[in-house]
């Protein structure tokens, strides 16, 4: 197989903080890859740069053979306008916040970027608008506002979006953490169907373990702008060797790494509830 | 003062230098009338918006109304009232004081709706906190509301004063010897408009810039320790 | 009562002045608000340094003095205006610098996210602006364009000054022939603020209108749904 993305020394800063150094990463075509680690440690932004939101320093990218250099610094993420369209062209991008636009009713919110964009009429883009809302069971809601819709919904109106585009990579920057837990599961099932039936590159930043290990190739531990650890996820989630990822996964799984081993049924502690303590302090009422 | 204008039209130059401390005579006039007005505004604002909240629809209402009819009608027209009908009733103030109360009158339209914008943008939270506590109100004002709602003001009431500025030239109608009286008084004198007047829009330029200077200034000093603003 | 009735017929013949100057002006200053807003708000190379000196002129000094500047200064320096002319420029240039600061304001105003999406989904600079970043502004401009329309109302009795014969203009003349100020003003004011009640119903309708009827929340905080 083919390498689809390819990171070659790339460096990223804002302002004095360095975000990336020297960073190199390969992804393969049709891989789903899964980006762990502290917050701040740059897995976002490998999604960001990817999708032309920010801007880097040094090294190049390439993605699906066309590469992007940003020699010396400031200036050319601007200058070479052209290029970056043909590469936003094959790249769509899944947000935390959904950003729906508020002001177009959900079938507009799908159709407008091919229309505008990729020159499609009207008609075409309203069908393959509805077979998308139908994969993500949403074809009732195709004239409703995304204020009407719950969080989980208009997360799935935005795969759709993101999938008009015909994109063969797809990125996804926590794409349930903003939601109510009883939400998340019905996105998880959507992005499922999609690994599991096209032959999309799917890069995901998420904090929803149990998820990753099922629908990933590959798992990257980040930390400090590098990659620390990475490997299949039944190795990486269940046996971590680098001790930042051991501590990461024990702080994120609750206490005793392997959280996720063999006995995976147990219930996935980022949404475990909190165990319900006292309901006031009742000694200190009877005191009062 | 309007019988010693004496100025020399030869050149650009000496008419340049021979109005200049003339419009700066009046620029002084003008910087009075707006911070005298201001005082004004604060202090009749801050009664208004308290009469404003006044438990009973008897007071609160017309008072509404008044402050809606000041806000919404032109800072000529009431000038022109109370500079005319003031003496009727046998109150005679100089023009400048007049003209000092008619823009005070006016904005405390403004100042009010802003201090009672200031404590409403605070939240029921702290109001519930303070009943929880058992805080009188006016303890509640005084350590809870006021020192929450004095750096939310502070922007829009320094905003308010920069307005007040640049609505004194309007004294020039009531014939209080301010900047821009001055210069028209020059060109009707000399049939030069040009020099006075730019001079007049550039040192009110120069004014409002650094009155909005002072103004972000203060905004930056105001203690806020701790209070979320938006 | 009577003389009250009098007053006002004498009066309202300046009503039309008074409106056609409030119309063309405001008209203008709405136009000239979005010009300059989106210029600023683009950040177009040379224009935005223009755009930004015009509007802190217009917005440092105050509009007596623009007034009398366009009426007596430009016919010395070679461009003959009549009175109406000088009004409504004077006013349109000074309220279009107020304006285009609500135009700025309300556009920076959209959420980053907005911008994020748009370019994601490949929208040029010209396409996000239009489709994406404006529909949206434009709901959060109308209540401040509402609040404009009425300074710009008070605003125009000024114009009286450089001898437009509107309302403003009928009462220093009527006061002149009777001297009977207190009744003569107090009817002006109802006359203004008759006309300011009309302008605030036309905003309280445009803000109808463009809010879509599915509406609950404010616009803005519609984007992110915690």
């Amino acid at each position: 197989m083919t390498d689809i993305i390819e990171f070659k020394n790339v460096s990223k800063s804002f302002g004095t903080l360095r975000v990336l150094e020297d960073f190199d990463f390969k992804v393969r075509k049709g891989e789903k890859v899964t980006l762990i680690g502290p917050s701040g440690s740059g897995k976002s932004t490998v999604l960001r740069i990817l999708m032309t939101l920010e801007p880097f320093q040094d090294g190049s990218i390439t993605i699906d053979g066309t590469s992007y250099h940003q020699p010396g610094g400031k200036g050319p993420f601007k200058a070479n306008a052209r290029h970056l369209f043909d590469i936003r062209k094959r790249v769509g991008m899944l947000f935390q916040h959904f950003n729906l636009f508020p002001h177009m009713t959900v079938l507009r919110n799908i159709t407008e970027a091919p229309v505008s964009v990729l020159k499609l009429s009207r008609a075409e883009a309203d069908e393959r608008a509805r077979e998308l809302l139908s994969m993500v069971g949403l074809e009732d809601k195709a004239s409703s506002f995304p204020a009407q819709l719950s969080g989980g919904q208009q997360q799935r109106v935005a795969i759709a979006r993101a999938l008009a585009m015909r994109p063969s990579v797809l990125l996804f920057d926590e794409p349930t953490s903003a939601l109510d837990p009883e939400l998340v599961g019905e996105v998880l099932n959507v992005i499922r169907k999609l690994a599991a039936e096209h032959d999309l590159t799917m890069l995901m930043v998420t904090h929803e373990m149990r998820f990753a290990r099922e629908i990933s190739d590959r798992v990257c531990m980040f930390d400090r702008g590098k990659i620390v650890e990475e490997g299949r996820p039944s190795e990486l989630l269940v046996r971590p060797s680098h001790p930042r990822t051991v501590s990461f996964l024990g702080a994120v799984l609750g206490e005793g790494v392997g959280g996720l081993g063999d006995d995976g049924d147990q219930a996935d502690p980022a949404r475990a509830e909190k165990p319900p303590g006292p309901r006031g302090d009742t000694k200190l009422f009877a005191a009062g | 003062m309007i019988n010693d204008i004496n100025v020399d039209t030869s050149s650009t130059l000496s008419f340049f230098l021979d109005v200049l401390p003339l419009l700066l005579k009046g620029l002084q006039v003008t910087i009075a009338a707006a911070l005298l007005g201001f005082a004004i505004a604060l202090v009749a604002g801050l009664f208004f918006a308290i009469l404003r909240q006044a438990p009973t629809r008897l007071i609160s209402w017309p008072v509404a109304v008044f402050l809606e009819f000041v806000r919404d009608t032109p800072l000529l027209i009431q000038l022109f009232f109370l500079y005319y009908v003031l003496p009727v009733y046998g109150i005679t103030l100089p023009a400048f004081m007049t003209g000092a109360v008619a823009i005070g009158l006016q904005y405390s339209g403004y100042t009010a709706e802003i201090y009672r914008a200031g404590i409403g943008a605070i939240g029921r939270g702290q109001w519930e906190a303070s009943t929880a506590l058992n805080l009188t109100s006016g303890r509640t004002y005084a350590v809870v509301i006021i020192p929450q709602a004095i750096p939310r003001v502070i922007p829009a009431l320094g905003n308010c004063l920069v307005g007040i500025l640049k609505e004194t030239p309007i004294l020039s109608t009531i014939s209080v010897l301010e900047m821009l009286n001055l210069a028209i008084i020059v060109g009707d004198r000399t049939y030069h408009y040009t020099i006075p007047l730019t001079l007049a829009g550039v040192l009110m330029l120069l004014v409002t810039s650094v009155f909005a200077y002072l103004v972000r200034f203060i905004e930056f000093t105001v203690p806020k320790t701790g209070i979320r603003l938006r | 009562m009577g003389v009250w009735t009098a007053y006002f017929e004498y009066l309202s013949v300046g009503i039309e002045a008074t409106v056609v100057v409030w119309t063309i002006s405001f008209i203008s200053a709405v136009v000239i608000a979005f010009v300059v807003g989106v210029v600023r708000f683009q950040q177009v190379p040379v224009l935005r340094h223009v755009a930004f000196v015009y509007v802190e002129i217009f917005r440092g000094t105050s509009l007596l003095v623009q007034l009398f500047w366009l009426y007596f200064s430009l016919p010395l320096i070679g461009y003959s205006v009549s009175p109406m002319t000088a009004a409504c420029l004077g006013l349109a240039l000074n309220s279009g610098a107020y304006g285009s600061e609500i135009v700025r304001g309300a556009l920076t105003a959209v959420s980053r996210d907005q911008f994020e999406a748009a370019t994601a989904l490949n929208f040029n600079s010209t396409q996000t602006l239009l489709k994406i970043v404006l529909p949206q502004a434009v709901v959060e401009m109308v209540p401040p364009f509402g609040n404009l329309g009425i300074l710009v109302l008070k605003d125009t009795a000024l114009v009286s000054m450089i001898s437009i014969a509107d309302v403003a203009f009928r009462a220093q003349q009527l006061r002149t022939m009777t001297y009977d100020s207190a009744n003569i003003y107090m009817v002006t004011l109802m006359i203004y603020f008759t006309l300011a009640l009309v302008v605030m119903l036309i905003g309280k309708l445009a803000e109808r209108y463009v809010k879509p009827s599915f509406q609950r929340t404010p616009l803005l905080a519609l984007g992110a749904m915690r």
